[in-house]
């Protein structure tokens, strides 16, 4: 810092200083992210396609057959979707009863995007609150709670997932309550609410850490000198400050509850018959892996295509908040060495 | 006439949770005055206590024991309600400006920050906004943008506009200009000089520097391990200092001249050997 800097005017400040907001800079870097906008992309086509090929809750999609007809098989029921744009009958093909396998996997992803939207969402929720409220608060509010995250970890996921998820079996089918407040899919919502309500842990946990760190900086300081009120300083300076950490691990969650969702329709305990999601659909045609691999790629094909575009979103989201990121800075660096060498051979 | 500010026997400990048989005690009984429209300075080493003090007048850390009295009104004790009304008149400015100014909002949110708490409207709000930004010397138009597009002093003159916004008493300045380079540091306290004479505002002046306290104080107080050891007039203290650890203090400040330091190197390292081996603990400990 110089003299000249103190007198300096902010309109003649550097461009990077210049005008950008927290906002702006953060959605600057995050487009910069090859792999994440790409990402980007192929999660919204495959929600679109998803969503709108089979219909949802009673609306029509626009494609033929819905996941539970059984027209005739056709052959031995392979693809007869051919490159580049002979779609046929049934592209992906048909499984041993005949039903259309597009329209499984579109709903099997369907199911697994709600599961994964429900679990993000009220993983991310309680985790801020929790996380939040035991890291500012401190004392015995935030003994109590971090003792009850430890209770919650170390209980494995997958055992008390297939608890939940068997309970939520029970408790939902045709004539019970939960059916009639979620409609058809209540089942996957059930175990969806069941899993969030176990999957917050780990970010109530970096939360804590992050209002921990927040409330001793000297602006939270400065203030509470001012006289503004707890309700002020959680949402006005702390919330602000640690909304990076918390965006990206709920995405991150989001992608790990795909997963945990597809493990647990393979053993059997998520979604029932004859609802189908990517997970039951792998486990159903296992024994066809040799015979018809199509009734397992394309499922597969999905969870992957899914699971890895959620996750370079939130590794983009995660380059973007991240403060101590120099990717971006460095890169500039380097393209302006770049053109003023260019310069100075021309 | 009662002091503005009055500490007696201000104790402070830092400890374990567990029980409390481990705290560890930082503040020794302290008890200084100011007046209404004084400089305190305060100086003394890392550890001594200084920030504590400071940080304890604010609320931001509890006393442990002594009394500490404000414009008649005990706040050692204070609930939220009244610390919000005492904030009225007591107001603080921070070493680093860097972490002082949320760097998510607007300098426009920073400066209304203590006005919408004590419930003005805003656009009360923004135009004792112009008037502040105006007061420390930055354009108008700084308002809206964010602190990052600011320098050092900059910033720390945002910090300054900040703990003036409610007209108080008694600013805490805590080391506000350590962070700065030398012609920066010069500024602010130029600045801070000419709001007191303005303003009639009282400062307790946090710092390492004694030619900075020497600078802005009219009486000056020197901390060691969490006792006073010598308070007097600024002039005093900073030429004419009785206790030998103001005299090593004094010493310790190098000059440019590398004869002169020599000389001055000696003469603080004779003072040492004339401490006492406990005090001597006290300060490798």
């Amino acid at each position: 810092m110089s003299t000249s800097a103190e007198n300096e005017n902010p309109d003649t400040a550097t461009p990077e200083a210049r005008g950008l907001s927290q906002g702006q800079l953060v959605r600057k870097r995050f487009f910069g992210h090859t792999a994440a906008v790409i990402s980007m992309f192929v999660f919204a086509g495959i929600v679109i396609l998803a969503f709108t090929s089979v219909g949802y809750a009673g609306i029509p999609g626009w494609y033929q057959w819905n996941y539970i007809e059984t027209p005739p098989i056709q052959g031995r029921g392979e693809p007869t979707w051919e490159l580049p744009f002979d779609f046929g009958q049934h592209p992906f093909g048909q499984d041993s009863v005949g039903r259309d396998m597009f329209a499984m996997t579109m709903r099997g992803a369907q199911l697994s995007l709600i599961v994964m939207f429900i679990i993000g969402a009220l993983g991310g929720i309680l985790g801020v609150i929790i996380g939040g409220v035991s890291g500012y608060f401190r004392g015995w509010v935030e003994a109590v709670l971090m003792r009850l995250t430890d209770t919650v970890i170390i209980i494995p996921l997958i055992i008390l997932a297939a608890v939940l998820g068997t309970i939520s079996q029970t408790m939902t089918g045709r004539g019970t309550i939960a059916n009639a407040i979620f409609g058809g899919s209540d089942g996957v919502v059930l175990l969806g609410l069941f899993v969030g309500v176990i999957i917050w842990t780990g970010l109530a946990r970096l939360v804590r850490g992050e209002f921990l760190s927040l409330r001793e900086r000297e602006f939270v300081d400065a203030a509470r000198i001012a006289g503004a009120s707890d309700r002020r300083i959680i949402f006005k300076h702390i919330l602000p400050n640690a909304v990076g950490v918390i965006i990206v691990n709920t995405t991150l969650v989001m992608a790990s509850a795909i997963l945990l969702e597809t493990a647990l329709s393979f053993l059997g305990m998520g979604v029932q018959a004859p609802d189908v999601s990517l997970g039951s659909l792998i486990s159903d045609n296992q024994q066809a892996f040799t015979t018809r691999p199509w009734l397992f790629w394309w499922p597969g094909l999905f969870i992957i295509a899914i699971c890895l575009s959620i996750n370079f979103i939130g590794d983009g989201l995660r380059d973007a908040f991240d403060p101590r990121q120099k990717k971006f800075r460095a890169k500039k660096a380097k393209d302006t060495r770049a053109s003023s060498s260019a310069e100075a051979k021309a | 006439m009662n002091p503005l500010l009055a500490i007696e026997d201000l104790r402070v400990s830092f400890g374990s949770g567990l029980g409390r048989r481990h705290a560890k005690e930082v503040l020794h009984g302290i008890s200084m005055s100011i007046e209404a429209g004084e400089t305190l300075g305060l100086v003394g080493e890392s550890g001594s206590g200084k920030t504590t003090i400071g940080r304890a007048v604010l609320g931001l850390t509890a006393a442990s024991g002594g009394r500490i009295v404000f414009d008649g009104q005990q706040i050692s004790h204070l609930n939220m309600a009244q610390r919000r009304k005492l904030a009225k008149n007591l107001q603080a400015v921070f070493q680093d400006p860097y972490t002082s100014l949320n760097p998510a909002l607007t300098i426009s949110d920073v400066l209304s920050e203590p006005l919408i708490a004590q419930g003005s409207g805003s656009s009360e709000a923004r135009t004792v906004i112009a008037d502040l930004l105006d007061k420390v010397g930055l354009p108008s138009d700084s308002a809206r943008r964010l602190p990052r597009e600011f320098s050092g002093g900059q910033r720390q003159r945002i910090a300054i506009a900040r703990a003036l916004a409610l007209d108080p008493k008694l600013i805490v300045c805590d080391e506000p200009v350590s962070s700065l380079d030398l012609s920066t540091q010069g500024k602010v306290l130029d600045l801070l000089i000419e709001i007191q004479e303005r303003t009639g505002v009282a400062y307790l002046f946090i710092s390492h520097d004694l030619a900075v306290v020497r600078h802005i104080s009219h009486r000056v107080a020197v901390l060691r391990g969490g006792h006073i050891v010598e308070t007097g007039s600024a002039r005093q203290v900073t030429s004419e200092p009785e206790h030998a650890y103001t005299k090593q203090l004094l010493l310790a400040s190098p000059v440019a001249d590398p004869i002169a330091q020599k000389e001055r190197r000696e003469r603080r390292s004779r003072l040492t050997a004339l401490d006492s081996p406990s005090d001597r603990l006290v300060k490798d400990a």
